[in-house]
């Protein structure tokens, strides 16, 4: 099943990307996730990636993570490299390493400076060709040599397939312990390198990562009842944006990052509104006696998403941001919710119940085509990679709360699970900057 | 409205790209179902015999809210799958606790709805937000004001019963009366 591909098309199977760092990639143990495959893309690359020359001593082995990234993602097929490091600026026989059936070849440099700093090179070969495709150096303090690796994975991932790579991403999501013992995580793509943004004894639900990824905001029951909070990461400060009277809910930002919907019910039942993201100037967007809940922004920042049960059954329906008439989106069977639109805003993911089953679907808004992308069946919360290849969901597997992945065209897949406690409420963030 | 309450940054953790630092929220105590009831009115002064007559004094009135016996005591409505509707039988529950706030105008009370476990855990909110609204908008029949009600909801967030039954999900699909 996996193809030479020496020129790999841009429309080619869809990744599936995040997975656990190797254990000896990884500085950290305590929190480790773990990642089973069970699916991959229709097409593999066979590449090969050597391990890196090394002066100093890293903590981490950029090669090895490198090699994690591209082997979860679903598309690369990885040839061994053997044991010996190969420098940046050796002198490689590409004919002999594609004899070996690696169409592409990685070879990387580390080196200590000076002032602690590593100095990070790779290039990337096409075997076949004969020629280079990217090199390029990094210079990168000691704790972000994890990081350098993942961009160097990217760079790999965009050369080779043509999609911005996004295992230099993070994702949230929140861990139950316990009834009494709940935890607003933040880890790399890959799972790894996790670290706890908030503890609580009551539930902490629907986070969401403000578009220049230095905010979360989310609903804490912290004090007996829903409240919105917008947490600012780099500092652990936080405060709630929407406290009313009744029930605070279902944050989302607008694109430009300055305007959040929240789900209020102070004036009623449960209603979409704007608000500033200092919680400031509250403005009602619907006014009837259907649920309203789940907005969610459209890239371009023209329409919010959301669910209503106006018609009778839970649908998807969508309205202007600025406010107006809303049409509906969904039309196949009597449940579905949790709208969530792709970066290019040609797709919907949401939630469907068909016959008592939870799967995530995949709308191509244009054609009106519905696809089931999910091979589980307790699934909520679907949230797309910020390349619009992967969708993150939650899901429930012999009774545990785990974190999954299925590519938008359902066929790569994996399931990624922790260490203790049911983890739950996915939020991939947006490209670091 | 409560405010957050007791916040406290614990560490500041390094982070790769974004820093990102941690915040623990202090142990609280467990919700105050029901505060200090007022002190029952002392009896009345006894008017002094003009003729001795063995009598006991009147028992004082006691709050029926705390009669253990009472209607009052019974503060869980409970729904159909996917039903706000309020059944029958708890018709006379809820206006029995809607003339009690009527006749005791210093108490205010929180309604808070509950879902089961099934289905996406925002519109399970709204869900049971519905049943909680339902509630009061019978309370409000009998005369109640609304200000004196807040409604919230927590959804399929904190379930009473933890199976996976319909045992469980009957008794989780629930809104309760909580005096304050």
């Amino acid at each position: 099943m996996s193809k030479t591909c020496a020129r790999p098309t841009l429309y080619n199977s869809l990744v599936l990307l995040v997975a656990l760092a190797a254990a000896a990639a990884s500085g950290r143990s305590s929190a480790q996730m773990s990642v089973e495959i069970t699916g991959v893309g229709s097409q593999q690359y066979p590449i090969a990636v050597a391990s890196f020359k090394t002066e100093g001593s890293p903590q981490q082995d950029v090669a090895a993570i490198v090699r994690a990234d591209l082997t979860r993602s679903g598309q690369f097929r990885m040839v061994d490299a053997g044991e010996a490091a190969v420098a940046e600026d050796e002198r490689v026989d590409l004919t002999q390493w594609r004899s070996r059936g690696a169409d592409t070849l990685v070879v990387g440099s580390i080196a200590q400076l000076a002032d602690g700093h590593f100095d990070v090179r790779f290039r990337l070969y096409d075997n076949v060709k004969n020629t280079q495709l990217d090199g390029l150096a990094f210079v990168a303090p000691a704790g972000e040599l994890r990081l350098t690796a993942h961009r160097i994975a990217d760079r790999i991932y965009e050369k080779l397939t043509g999609d911005k790579g996004v295992f230099a991403t993070r994702i949230a999501y929140v861990v139950e312990f316990s009834r009494t013992a709940y935890e607003l995580q933040i880890a790399d793509a890959d799972g790894a390198n996790s670290q706890t943004a908030l503890r609580s004894r009551e539930p902490i639900i629907s986070p969401i990562w403000s578009p220049d990824g230095t905010l979360l905001a989310y609903v804490s029951f912290e004090t007996h009842k829903p409240v919105v909070y917008v947490h600012t990461l780099a500092t652990g400060t936080r405060r709630a944006v929407a406290n009313f009277k009744g029930s605070n809910s279902a944050p989302a930002f607008s694109p430009d990052g300055k305007t959040m919907a929240v789900v209020l019910t102070k004036d009623g039942n449960s209603e979409l509104y704007l608000i500033g993201i200092d919680g400031s100037n509250p403005r009602r967007l619907t006014v009837n006696d259907a649920i309203d809940t789940e907005p969610f922004f459209s890239a371009d920042g023209a329409w919010i998403y959301f669910t209503s049960d106006r018609g009778g059954s839970p649908q998807i329906y969508r309205m202007p941001a600025s406010g107006g008439d809303a049409q509906r989106v969904t039309f196949n069977g009597d449940y579905n919710i949790s709208p969530r639109v792709s970066p290019d805003g040609r797709m919907l993911a949401y939630v469907a119940r068909r016959n008592d089953l939870f799967q995530i679907e995949v709308l191509d808004i244009g054609l009106g085509q519905e696809l089931t992308v999910t091979d589980t069946v307790k699934d909520e919360s679907p949230s797309f990679a910020p390349n619009g290849r992967l969708l993150l969901y939650a899901t429930e597997v012999a009774g545990r709360g785990i974190l999954a992945l299925a590519s938008t065209d359902g066929r790569a897949r994996a399931r990624i699970t922790g260490p203790s406690g049911d983890i739950r409420e996915p939020a991939w963030g947006p490209y670091l900057k | 409205m409560s405010s957050i309450r007791m916040i406290c940054a614990i560490s500041a953790v390094a982070l790769v790209a974004a820093g990102c630092a941690s915040t623990k929220l202090e142990e609280k105590p467990a919700p105050v179902v029901e505060q200090s009831k007022p002190p029952p009115p002392p009896p009345p002064a006894p008017a002094p015999p003009p003729v001795a007559k063995v009598e006991a004094p009147p028992p004082p009135p006691v709050d029926p809210l705390n009669d253990p016996n009472g209607i009052l005591a019974k503060r869980s409505v409970y729904f159909d799958f996917d039903k706000s509707l309020i059944k029958s039988d708890y018709q006379s529950l809820i206006e029995a606790h809607g003339r009690y706030l009527v006749e005791h105008a210093a108490r205010q009370v929180r309604i808070e709805g509950n879902c089961d476990e099934r289905g996406g855990r925002e519109y399970n909110l709204a869900l049971a937000q519905r049943r909680a609204d339902a509630v009061r908008e019978r309370m409000e029949l009998v005369g109640v004001v609304a200000a004196r009600i807040e409604t919230v909801s927590f959804g399929k967030e904190k379930p009473k019963a933890s199976g996976h039954d319909e045992t469980a999900w009957a008794e989780n699909r629930r809104a309760d009366i909580v005096y304050r």
